[in-house]
């Protein structure tokens, strides 16, 4: 996922490796069930690729398979939430998110049963198996759906966090893990309210607005260019929907350029959320979206395909200097 | 109530749909008039669940899958006492809750419904809910049979014997039509009968205009894990003479003249009922 150079920062920096989000979420999610016989998880086939075997074999009677059917999966969901269950649907995202869509939109958001919805091994986890396994649409086609929470966690401990998070909502969640092994970026003490943006580090020259599994490699990118006398704030933009506009208005007052970070195709992302926030606010700062274009993806593993679209420490160092003319 | 009382009721009910659909000037009439026995039968005799149950944990569940027949369910809540009468009059009006087609804001109603081949899925997880909790609770949903093209339905189909959900009832407004015409005509669906057999279903096949048939078959227990498939043979457009078994009537709405000889032709045939029973 780095290279030597930005392991060597990310040693500097102190960021601990964590483990896979996806696993962080299976372990937090067994936890909640195992003291809440009502918290129930509603697999595709998916319980390996969701890391939920162990929580299926302490808990059989909390966990129901439907097979290899998304659309059954949702609809399922849906009916638990309705009856009063704390239904998980967890499946891939690049397959919960396109051929159940309607389910998502009707049986989910637009009946309003507090149902969460885990779009597993998203973006790019699976990107050398082809785009019909990456998920590079999903927040944009979940963001133009009315009621629902959009969290992208940046690592464990936000995982965790919108977990707990989602369990005791009473309204439509969707939560989007990758599967692999992340840096802990949190500091230690901070809260998690959803819909609120974390900002991980101050900065004036320019913002890096990220969030997923990008957020460690705006991090690390804001050291570098801290050895070059430029000044980047770094924001956890966990929360997709509803958006934290004052935490991004803030971002282009207060800074010269804004640079949005996301593992999802530009069209419909959260760069053009930010966007619109700060050009309806009468706000136009150096700007610049860093995600994948609108071409026939190249495969390879995600960490190939983020260098490739330049989200890695170097990639997002050189386009904020070039962004600031330097 | 008798099975006469509930054969005059469904009088008052067809003309009181069809008035509805005039008014508003939208609505399914040829399957609304297909179903409404169905409903009827359901609501004042099969499902455990009334205007002052309609939150109780353990009420019986009824999700209409085939929402587009939603006027025939608005007619049957209201006259069950869910919401006035008069609200009917609001039916697809301008900001009206009472859409054209179902939603959770209306009382009596599970959930919001519309596009087809989503019931027998949500109706799942109410049943598996049940069987979590270990409630007596009975899932109920109401199939088109141009719905069963829908791909969903074969997904919950597999899943629901496979759960051996035996608390779940699946009934399918077998009228034969859809929008475009006959079904065989425009995606063939027999035997189903033995396509819902094959998938583990308990299949009973019945008049589904005749109130005895339909309450035994609704009311008998299936075999302990196996889902039930009602096949309710039904005629679309049923009781008005020039609607029946005529496609165009799907989405049809009356003339002021033709709701007036619906409306004459249900009267004289209720008239003949009561007059054969006294
Ligand atoms: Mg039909």
């Amino acid at each position: 996922m780095f290279t030597p150079a930005a392991q060597a920062m990310a040693a500097q920096l102190g960021l601990k490796p964590g483990r896979a989000n996806l696993e962080a979420f299976a372990e937090t999610l067994q936890t909640l069930a195992q003291a809440d016989r009502n918290l129930v998880a509603v697999t595709s086939d998916s319980r390996g690729s969701g890391k939920l075997a162990p929580y299926g074999k302490a808990l059989p009677r909390q966990i129901i398979e439907v097979g290899i059917a998304e659309q059954n999966l949702v609809g399922i969901t849906a009916g638990l939430a309705a009856c009063g269950k704390k239904a998980f649907g967890v499946s891939p995202s690049c397959f919960l998110t396109a051929r159940s869509l309607e389910q998502i939109k009707n049986d989910v958001c637009y009946s309003n049963v507090p149902a969460v919805l885990v779009g597993i091994s998203s973006g790019v986890s699976y990107g050398a198996l082809g785009s019909t396994h990456h998920s590079l649409h999903d927040l944009a086609v979940l963001r133009a759906i009315h009621n629902l929470t959009i969290i992208v966690p940046a690592d464990n401990a936000e995982t965790r966090a919108a977990v707990r998070y989602a369990a005791q909502a009473t309204r439509p969640v969707f939560l989007r893990f990758g599967k692999a092994a992340m840096l802990d970026v949190t500091p230690a003490g901070a809260t998690f309210t959803a819909g609120r943006a974390v900002t991980l580090r101050e900065g004036r020259d320019v913002a890096f607005l990220a969030n997923g599994e990008t957020v460690v490699h705006a991090l690390l990118a804001a050291a570098l260019l801290a050895e070059q006398g430029v000044s980047a704030r770094v924001v956890s933009l966990h929360t997709v929907k509803p958006l934290d506009t004052a935490t991004v208005l803030a971002a282009g007052r207060e800074c010269r350029a804004v640079i949005t970070v996301e593992e999802h195709m530009l069209t419909g992302g959260v760069g053009e959320a930010v966007a619109s926030t700060l050009l309806q606010a009468g706000l136009a700062p150096r700007f610049k979206m860093v995600g994948f274009p609108d071409e026939d993806t190249v495969t390879g593993a995600q960490a190939d395909l983020f260098r490739h679209y330049g989200i890695s420490m170097e990639g997002l160092a050189a386009t904020a200097l070039a962004l600031l003319g330097r | 109530m008798t099975d006469r009382d509930l054969a005059l009721k469904s009088f008052a009910l067809r003309r009181r749909m069809l008035r509805l659909i005039h008014e508003a000037g939208a609505g399914h009439t040829g399957g609304g008039l297909s179903c409404l026995d169905l409903l009827n039968v359901l609501y004042y005799r099969v499902l455990n669940v009334s205007p002052q149950t309609v939150d109780a944990p353990n009420r019986d569940r009824y999700v209409q899958s085939k929402g587009h027949c939603v006027e025939a369910l608005y007619t049957v809540l209201a006259d069950r006492g869910y919401f006035p009468d008069a609200d009917l009059d609001t039916v697809c009006h301008y900001q009206s809750p009472y859409v054209g087609h179902p939603t959770r804001k209306i009382r009596g109603v599970e959930m919001n419904t519309g596009a087809l081949g989503h019931g027998l899925p949500i109706c799942l997880g109410m049943a598996l809910a049940a069987k979590l909790d270990a409630a007596s609770f009975r899932v109920f949903t109401l199939l088109g049979d141009g719905e069963l093209a829908e791909g969903s339905n074969w997904e919950a189909a597999m899943a629901a014997s496979h759960h051996q959900l035996d608390n779940l009832v699946a009934i399918l407004d077998h009228n034969t039509l859809q929008i475009t015409g006959h079904t065989r005509e425009v995606m063939a669906n027999e035997p189903l009968d033995e396509k819902w057999r094959a998938f583990g279903w308990e299949v009973r096949s019945v008049d589904g205009h005749d109130y005895a048939q339909l309450t035994a078959a609704l009311t008998t227990p299936p075999p302990k894990g196996k889902p039930l498939f009602i096949l309710a043979h039904t005629v679309k457009g049923k009781g008005v003479s020039f609607m029946e078994n005529v496609a165009k009537w799907h989405h049809g709405v009356p003339s002021e003249a033709e709701l007036a000889q619906a409306i004459t032709e249900l009267t004289a045939a209720e008239a003949k009922l009561k007059e054969a029973a006294s």
